[in-house]
Order: C-alpha cells, then sequence, then structure tokens
C-alpha cells in the first residue's frame, strides 16, 4: 500500500479492532445503565450517574492507573481472573479495548440515556395495557424507538476508543502489534527523528477512519427515521 | 359488573370514589379535572390507588387490604386513550397484533378489522393515518388483545365534529357486537346518551 510500513498497518489494524470491539461490547452494559438512569429512581443514583461520568473528568492517565491497580496482573481482580479463568487484561489488546470501552462509557450512556427519556412513556404504557410484560415493552417500544441514541452512543464510543490514549499506554503500554493504536504508534513517531511521513500518514488514516464513522451513523439514523416516516 | 372504592391521591389531598354498576355500558361523567381518567388508569393498573378494592365480574384486580396489585400486562384491560397511542416504527396491522391476553382468541383479526372499516389501512404507518383512522385502528388494537373490559377516554375529544359523527356508528358497533362491559369517559352529554346504558357521574 502507499508507503505505510507493516508496523503502521498492524496499528492501523489493530485500533480498528480495539475502537469496534470497545464499543460493540460496552453497548449492553450502556443500554443497561442508560436505561437505569432514565426510567428508575433509586438510592444513590445522583452517585451511580457521578461514578459513571469520572472517566470523562479524571486525567486518562488516572483511570489508565486505576485499570492497572484493578486488573493489572498484581491486581485485585486482575490476579483472580488470571488464575482463576486464565483471563489477562494487562499489556493485551483486550486490555486496550476494556481501557478504551471505559473511557467512551460516559459518552455512550449519555447518548443512550437521553433517547430513552426522549420516548414516549404513554407508548409503553400502552403496550402494557395490551398485555405486555416490561421485558416485551422494552424490546419491542423502547429500544426500537431509542435506536438513534444507540447508534449515536455506540459511534461516540467508538471515536473516543480510537482517539484513546492517555488510559491505554498507562494500562497496556504501547506494544508494537498487540497494544499499540494509532494514538500510540503516532507518539511513538513523535519521539524518533525522521517520524514525520509515517506521522501524516497515520494522522491522514485517524481523519478518514473518523469521517467514515461519522458519515455511517448519519447514515444508519437517517435510514431508521425513513422507515419510521414511511 | 364493575366493582370499584378506591382512594386517589391527588396532589395534597385524598378523594374517594364509588362505583357500583350492574349495566354492561357504562359512561363516566364529570367536569374536566374530576378525576376520571385518573380511575381509568387506576383501573388499568397505571396509577396505584392509596386504598381500596377494585373487582371486576368477579375478579379482583386490586385489593389494598388483601395485597393485591395486578400488573398491568395480567389486568386483561382494553384501553382505547384519547390520544391513540399507536406505535409509531410499527404499521397498522403490526399495530392490531401488538397485544395479547392470554390464548383465548374471542376476536378473530378479520372479524375486527372488518367491524371497524379498516381494511385498507393494514400497511400504513400511524402517522399516514387521520384522527379518526387512528382512534379506530386503537380501538381494534385493543379488541384484538382480546380484553375482559374495554376503557374509553374521551375517545372522541381530539377530532372534529365532523370526525365525532363518522366514529360514533363504530363505536355503537363494537358496543352492541363485542358484549364485552365498557367504560366510557366524556365530558359530552350527546356523545354518552348515544353510547352508554347507564351513567355514573364523578364529583
Amino acid at each position: 500500500m502507499i508507503g505505510f510500513t507493516p508496523e503502521e498497518l498492524t496499528a492501523i489494524a489493530l485500533s480498528l479492532k480495539v475502537a469496534l470491539v470497545a464499543a460493540v461490547a460496552s453497548l449492553p452494559a450502556g443500554v443497561a445503565c442508560g436505561w437505569l438512569l432514565a426510567r428508575r429512581e433509586f438510592p444513590g443514583k445522583a452517585l451511580f450517574d457521578a461514578l459513571l461520568l469520572m472517566p470523562l473528568v479524571m486525567p486518562p492517565v488516572v483511570t489508565g492507573y486505576v485499570l492497572l491497580i484493578l486488573l493489572g496482573n498484581q491486581g485485585v481482580i486482575g490476579a483472580w481472573l488470571r488464575e482463576h479463568l486464565g483471563v489477562q487484561f494487562a499489556f493485551r489488546w483486550t486490555g486496550a479495548a476494556l481501557a478504551c470501552a471505559v473511557m467512551g462509557f460516559p459518552l455512550m450512556v449519555r447518548a443512550i440515556r437521553l433517547s430513552i427519556e426522549a420516548t414516549d412513556r404513554r407508548l409503553e404504557a400502552a403496550a402494557a395495557t395490551l398485555g405486555a410484560p416490561p421485558w416485551r415493552v422494552f424490546w419491542t417500544i423502547t429500544l426500537p424507538l431509542a435506536w438513534p441514541g444507540l447508534v449515536a452512543g455506540m459511534v461516540l464510543a467508538f471515536a473516543k476508543a480510537l482517539g484513546e490514549f492517555g488510559a491505554t499506554i498507562t494500562f497496556v503500554s504501547n506494544i508494537p502489534g498487540e497494544t499499540q493504536t494509532l494514538s500510540s504508534a503516532i507518539y511513538g513517531l513523535l519521539q524518533v527523528p525522521g517520524g514525520e511521513a509515517g506521522i501524516w500518514r497515520l494522522t491522514a488514516v485517524a481523519f478518514a477512519i473518523s469521517l467514515v464513522a461519522l458519515l455511517v451513523s448519519e447514515w444508519l439514523v437517517r435510514r431508521q427515521r425513513l422507515r419510521n416516516e414511511r | 359488573m364493575l366493582s370499584l372504592d378506591i382512594e386517589l391521591l391527588r396532589g395534597e389531598y385524598r378523594r374517594q370514589v364509588r362505583i357500583e354498576e350492574q349495566a354492561r355500558v357504562v359512561a363516566l361523567v364529570g367536569p374536566s379535572g374530576a378525576g376520571k381518567t385518573s380511575v381509568l388508569n387506576a383501573i388499568a393498573g397505571l396509577l396505584r390507588p392509596v386504598a381500596g378494592r377494585i373487582e371486576i365480574d368477579g375478579r379482583v384486580l386490586f385489593d389494598a387490604a388483601a395485597r393485591i396489585d395486578l400488573p398491568v400486562h395480567r389486568r386483561r384491560i382494553g384501553y382505547v386513550f384519547q390520544d391513540a397511542r399507536l406505535f409509531p416504527h410499527l404499521d397498522v396491522r403490526a399495530n392490531l397484533r401488538y397485544g395479547r391476553h392470554g390464548d383465548a382468541a374471542r376476536f378473530s383479526f378479520d372479524d375486527i378489522v372488518g367491524l371497524l372499516g379498516i381494511e385498507g389501512l393494514l400497511g400504513r404507518r400511524p402517522r399516514h393515518l387521520s384522527g379518526g383512522e387512528a382512534q379506530r385502528v386503537a380501538i381494534g388494537r385493543a379488541l384484538l388483545s382480546q380484553p375482559a373490559i374495554l376503557l374509553f377516554d374521551e375517545p372522541l375529544s381530539a377530532l372534529d365534529r365532523a370526525r365525532r359523527e363518522e366514529l360514533i356508528p363504530y363505536l355503537q358497533r363494537v358496543r352492541d357486537e363485542v358484549r364485552l362491559p365498557m367504560l366510557y369517559v366524556s365530558h359530552r352529554e350527546d356523545e354518552v346518551r348515544r353510547i352508554a346504558d347507564a351513567v355514573h357521574v364523578v364529583e
């Protein structure tokens, strides 16, 4: 390909994989949290809401460090996972995806929460009177009507994951072929003389991916709206 | 048929509503703000009374003393709302097929569609229906959920005079042919006279 080094191609592919997995894997939890915040009152809701927002306001390095303490190989949860389930996040691409998912989660939950709040509760009440138990109301009424918010949430999470740097590099370091994403590859090239050409190539790719992601999400939302207006 | 004695919390104060009616089609009338819709919502389970008891045809839906409070989806209510509340992302056919209360199918799809004259609307989305058409579909949807009682909350109030006149014969057909208990909220006397067997006034 046009002058890309194998390392650069690896970083691009890894970035896409990490961002996609982060966005898709956090969707169920994002929908659950968005729904809880939009539709339920419970003690400690304000605290729950604030905790969910923490990755957005904390320095990313701190979030990465917290992940390292909890899920690193010596970490409280990490050591247990590794010993009993053979699962390891630290210094693996899965760890990069996890860090990206955590960083993008507040944005995803916010988008989903807003769209669920905007769906008409009177329609949910009507569905219940028609004999639909709560889970069926959720799957057949709430979720389809909140669909644009789900798409927006995934795109935001994907974009955030693509740009994530601080938490990822703190948690899983910058290992070419395993955890070196676009952002950390650009950062790596900045540290060595003569890396400008590579930086330009990767920057162009980051720009292109972000643009395509936005266009695809717009298209998905518009298609759904057209379908509803048919 | 309908036996209801409940206490509803409305803002600061409680109010008592008692209805004992043997008639099959009962109109609930009274000035706006009297809480007529609240009574329907309490029967449907969308609003919980602070105390009391609701029984329809010997079936207890709510009894505060006995700690009975059937969830909305098990009450077998056919609720026709003032604003139709059709599901915008589903076409008319899917709206009509949405409801299900148990397996016993007393009303068939084709019968109800014919009764309400909505054969030509089945493929349409709710946003392409007029107010009267939407209300007919909403009635069909409620009937096809196989309810034990029909609740109407001012189903004509969002329509202009001509549309109201168009819809009343359909309501009369539903009343005469489906033989279900009906509770009909309205504040228009002419409407009530043409539809209900008995009138209950909520002060």
